[in-house]
């Protein structure tokens, strides 16, 4: 996947389970301000990652630091290299 | 006896009918059937019944995902039809903020749509991994009472009573008592209950569920029939706004009817089975706690399924307290059995009756078993003065209950 594709995976994904509008979700939203989640939401967001690229982030410290889509984005597609380098 | 008068000053309504009073009023004047067949329930192995009442007209998006995302689709139904009754009698989000109010809703059990849900997939690998943080919320017993109370910002009792075909009949006499006790001004009371095979399956099993039918499903349930053969299942959530009658003369309210008496018993003589001397029982006290002379009951609106059992049990302890001076009739041949729901969406069309002048017959009652020819059966749409009405709901686990109705003056 290009981190294009990863970007809109995870927007599509996201928009899909806190249905939240596609076109108001850029790098710059918040989650929480902007986007409504709170606790409960940050837990299923794990889960829909975890279920759309298939890999355990649940206890990863990097989750508890996102507050914008964009830190998302940017963790995903680390996640992603560091998984297709080992 | 009623410490406090209690009124009823809203109503709401989510049935096979549609959503809202209007709706079910429509459907039970024109004399519809909401059963339909549910091909779900042809791919089960040992599933005899194929015919079901499903809920209709719902939009569930209307709530917010904030408050649906705790929400199975009984508490959905149930958050739907407080919105209508609080809406109804007038109360904006200060009075439902107020403290005054109380909620009082059950079900028959937490929502078994997500319970299957959950270990559909835990049962793949044995893991919690995919585990949505909300799925509690739908299946915990309290799921549709709590979940009315945050989308409403309720901040009074919460109550949930649990007592399958009771539930409601119950929820809304103890919540009258709460309010009679001065506890509440205010409860919003009923119940709810979604349609799942499991449902269906619970009363197949033990041979208590419409197996003849499944081709003209219209024509089932039949209660006090000749051609009956058991219960049809259905789903939705009655609620009515009570009201102590001081704070619903404050506030200027348009009252509908008052709730002037209530019981519940225990019948210990079996889990499942009636006994017509408890029923009587529990009618009896009911009339006790009313103080009304069962030749002042116009009307009573009888639990009555459409099984064998149940509906000649009814009859008997109905003819030995009423003989034959009180109409009867049963609305299940209309919406089938929506089991925690009933009581209440029962009780929402007793009160419409008072205030219209009539009475609604069964449906599908073409022939009078013999055995339940020992009480008059309303024939037809029947204009007739209704002042004080009896509603009986008799529930799997012997827990009979009765509410009497009466026209507010």
């Amino acid at each position: 996947m290009t981190d294009q594709q990863i970007v809109e995976q995870i927007n599509s994904s996201l928009a899909e389970e806190f249905e939240y509008e596609l076109e108001n979700m850029t790098p710059e939203t918040t989650l929480f301000e902007e986007m409504g989640l709170d606790s409960l939401d940050v837990v299923d967001l794990v889960i829909v990652l975890e279920t759309a690229f298939g890999m355990k982030i649940r206890e990863e410290e990097a989750i508890r630091k996102i507050r914008t889509l964009g830190d998302i984005h940017s963790f995903v597609i680390a996640k992603k290299r560091q998984t297709e380098n080992s | 006896m009623l410490l406090r008068r209690v009124v009823i000053t809203g109503m709401g309504a989510v049935s096979p009918f549609g959503r809202g009073l209007d709706n079910l009023m429509e459907g039970f004047l024109e004399g519809r059937s909401g059963v339909s067949q549910v091909p779900e329930l042809s791919g089960i192995t040992g599933m005899r019944t194929r015919v079901a009442a499903l809920a209709s007209g719902v939009d569930p998006k209307e709530i917010p995902r904030k408050y649906r995302r705790s929400m199975s689709n009984m508490s959905v139904f149930a958050t739907l039809a407080c919105q209508d009754a609080a809406r109804m009698a007038g109360l904006d989000e200060s009075d439902l903020a107020s403290g005054k109010l109380g909620v009082s809703i059950g079900s028959t059990i937490g929502s078994p749509q997500t319970m299957q849900e959950f270990f559909r997939d835990f049962n793949t690998d044995n893991s919690l991994e995919r585990m949505k943080s909300t799925l509690f919320f739908h299946i915990m017993n309290h799921s549709c009472a709590s979940n009315v109370a945050q989308t409403l910002g309720v901040t009074g009792r919460i109550l949930a009573p649990s007592a399958a075909c009771s539930t409601s009949c119950q929820a809304v006499g103890y919540a009258a008592e709460m309010i009679a006790m001065g506890k509440q001004e205010l409860m919003l009371s009923g119940g709810a209950d979604e349609f799942h095979p499991l449902t269906s399956g619970t009363f197949d099993i033990m041979n208590a569920a419409s197996t003849a039918f499944n081709d003209s499903p219209t024509r089932t349930p039949r209660p006090f029939d000749r051609e009956r053969d058991g219960i049809v299942c259905g789903e939705g959530s009655g609620i009515l706004l009570l009201e102590s009658l001081d704070s619903a003369l404050g506030r200027g309210a348009t009252i509908l009817a008052e709730i002037i008496g209530f019981a519940t018993n225990s019948d210990p003589d079996s889990i499942a089975n009636p006994n017509p001397a408890a029923i009587a029982d529990c009618m009896r006290q009911a009339l006790v706690d009313a103080r009304v002379q069962p030749s002042e009951v116009d009307y009573v609106n009888a639990h009555a399924t459409a099984t064998e059992q149940g509906d000649i049990a009814e009859c008997e302890a109905i003819s030995r307290i009423f003989g034959t001076g009180a109409l009867v009739s049963s609305l299940k041949g209309h919406l089938g059995h929506a089991m925690a729901a009933s009581g209440t969406l029962e009780l929402a069309a007793c009160v419409e009756m008072i205030r219209q002048g009539l009475l609604i017959p069964t449906l599908n009652l073409d022939n009078i078993d013999p055995l339940c020819s020992n009480v008059s059966h309303v024939q037809g749409i029947t204009k007739h003065p209704v002042e004080t009405v009896i509603k009986n709901n008799f529930a799997l686990g012997g827990v009979n209950s009765s509410i009497i109705l009466r026209r507010y003056e």
